[in-house]
């Protein structure tokens, strides 16, 4: 199958600073690819290269098979993009936001005013319609931008942290919004903070530090891989039980104050052997999430 | 740096962009030039006028009010233009993101510039085409002449909004619009034969003034209006088309360092 986006030792330098360090991966027909990663990662500088906004320092970036430098109006007229700051009109009402993007893309008035109708309806918009862009809630504005994205029947989205900023019931209308279009065969690029996002949304990810990839793969491989099957987090542990996985060979974080273990699926006599024998003040057992995974490779410290 | 396959028709599309904007508010934008030149008749022509008397310019004796009227409606045209591309493009690009949307679409840079630009133009030569109507019921234009200031206001508009879109690419906060008023701005509104004949000032003043754009668009608006002229109609016209053009790439590499990184 011939990819959507390729891209291959992709690099951006700014002035005094290398953001992407040769990155190298691609996205599939009807797949949902994440881009994760630490602020300052270079996530948002590998999306502005991809639709056309920054230009590539060097490297290969092919969309649709055509090369970003060369044919960018091409590229651009069929990518979506769901930008992370609102970019919306907010003196224009709804309706007219979207018939004015629309009409960037050349989609015909009339077209654009049936798409317009349905997309409103299905981000539950339509009561809205007429309302002025700055009195709409943050919810209800990323919503829009979104259906904005989408008005020009994309090949691809681009979603840069769709969900960033958004209380609990507009984050999950968000995802059951964007599970719905993954079921409709969309095919989209993602970068989120949010691990829990990654997990349920990517059908395969990358993280990204410093510029350059540090691993790729499907989230439940990934888990597997980097952080087994279910982890206990000891708080107030003692030396002797870092001692007891130091010897065995068992993967763990010491930080200071609490100890966390990472236990393959399999090892369940493991388990209760470091539950009964080295449960000090609290222990805590949960599966291994994805961001198990990305702290672990990407560090814990703070990032600017 | 500038692509030329980034210039196309489709920059039409952002000059309707701003003009549906626009409606939300063009009764209360119309008021101005509606009204403003009648306090300056009132000021300038019945106050000032009364000990200023006659101007002598371009070998004829002209009234106050006549010598000033022009000057206005070319100050206005200055004004709104420089006005739109200055605060208005910077809250659109800074406060409002508009050319960050506008960018994730097949629209290029240059693009929504050059729209920026021929959208000040415009919105200033609608304010001059009003004052000209004001003004000519007054009795200050000489129709149907006047009516060729319509297309030369809208060439001074391009002018100031090139300038104004320059210094929208390299001013860092909005707050600083003010040192190029001061600097720019205000001298021209002075200075440019606007309010006193050129001749009043010594001779490198004099030299110093025909470097002014506003200059030339208020010679060019005294021999419309009036009929009356001290400079060469074709060279104001030269000097106002080449400095447009010159200040459009300008405005266009300014905004594209700012934003294209």
């Amino acid at each position: 199958m011939e990819p959507i986006i390729h891209v291959e030792d992709l690099v951006k330098n700014f002035k005094t600073v290398t953001a992407v360090d040769g990155i190298t991966f691609s996205v599939y027909p009807g797949e949902f690819f994440g881009l994760l990663g630490p602020n300052g990662a270079g996530k948002t500088s590998t999306i502005r290269m991809l639709y056309g906004f920054s230009p590539p320092t060097s490297g290969t970036l092919e969309v649709f098979g055509m090369d970003i430098r060369k044919d960018w109006r091409k590229i651009k007229s069929r990518i979506g993009v769901c930008q992370q700051e609102n970019t919306l009109d907010p003196d224009l009402t709804v309706s007219q936001n979207l018939a004015l993007y629309a009409g960037y893309f050349d989609v015909p008035p009339q077209e654009a005013l049936k798409r317009s109708g349905e997309l409103l309806q299905f981000f539950a918009l339509s009561n809205r319609s007429e309302d002025k862009v700055a009195d709409l809630s943050g919810g209800l504005a990323r919503r829009l931008i979104l259906a904005r994205s989408l008005i020009s029947r994309p090949d691809i989205l681009v979603l840069d942290e769709p969900t960033t900023g958004l209380d609990p019931q507009s984050r999950y209308q968000m995802w059951d919004r964007l599970d719905a279009l993954k079921d409709g065969g969309l095919t989209a690029l993602i970068t989120t903070h949010y691990m829990e996002e990654a997990e349920n949304l990517c059908d395969r990810l990358v993280i990204i530090d410093h510029g350059q990839i540090l691993v790729e793969g499907n989230p439940r491989d990934l888990i597997a891989e980097h952080a087994g099957g279910n982890v206990i987090e000891i708080t107030g542990h003692e030396e002797a039980v870092i001692e007891f996985v130091k010897e065995r060979n068992i993967r763990h974080d010491d930080l200071k104050d609490r100890l966390i273990v990472y236990i393959p699926k399999e090892e369940t006599e493991l388990y209760n052997t470091i539950m009964d024998r080295f449960c000090v003040e609290k222990c805590t057992y949960r599966n291994s999430t994805l961001e198990d995974v990305f702290l672990r490779l990407t560090g814990r410290e703070l990032r600017e | 740096m500038i692509r030329l396959d980034a210039f196309s028709w489709r920059f039409l599309k952002v000059w309707k962009r701003n003009l549906i904007t626009y409606q939300k508010i063009w009764k209360v934008s119309f008021l101005t030039p509606l009204f403003e030149p009648m306090l300056y008749i009132f000021a300038f022509g019945l106050g000032l006028g009364v000990m200023v008397g006659q101007v002598r310019y371009g070998g004829q004796t002209l009234t106050y009010i006549q010598f000033i009227v022009p000057a206005l409606i070319g100050i206005a045209v200055m004004q709104n233009a420089f006005f739109e591309t200055t605060y208005t493009s910077f809250v659109r690009m800074y406060y409002q993101r508009t050319f960050d949307g506008m960018l994730a679409t097949p629209l290029s840079l240059e693009e929504i510039i050059l729209a920026e630009i021929v959208w000040a133009a415009t919105k200033s030569t609608a304010a001059g085409a009003i004052m000209l109507g004001v003004l000519g019921v007054f009795g200050y234009v000489d129709f149907p002449m006047g009516l060729v200031m319509i297309p030369v206001a809208f060439l001074g508009g391009l002018a100031f909004a090139a300038i104004g879109m320059v210094f929208t690419g390299i001013i860092p906060t909005i707050d600083l619009f003010n040192l190029p008023i001061f600097l720019f701005i205000t001298p021209m509104f002075l200075f440019s034969g606007t309010f006193f004949p050129l001749g009043n000032l010594p001779e490198w003043g004099r030299t110093l003034a025909k470097v002014f754009p506003l200059h030339h668009l208020v010679e060019l608006s005294r021999r419309f209006c009036i009929g009356v002229h001290e400079t060469d109609v074709w060279l104001s016209l030269g000097y106002l088309t080449g400095f447009t053009l010159v200040f459009i790439l300008l405005g266009l590499i300014s905004m594209k360092r700012r934003l294209i990184q």
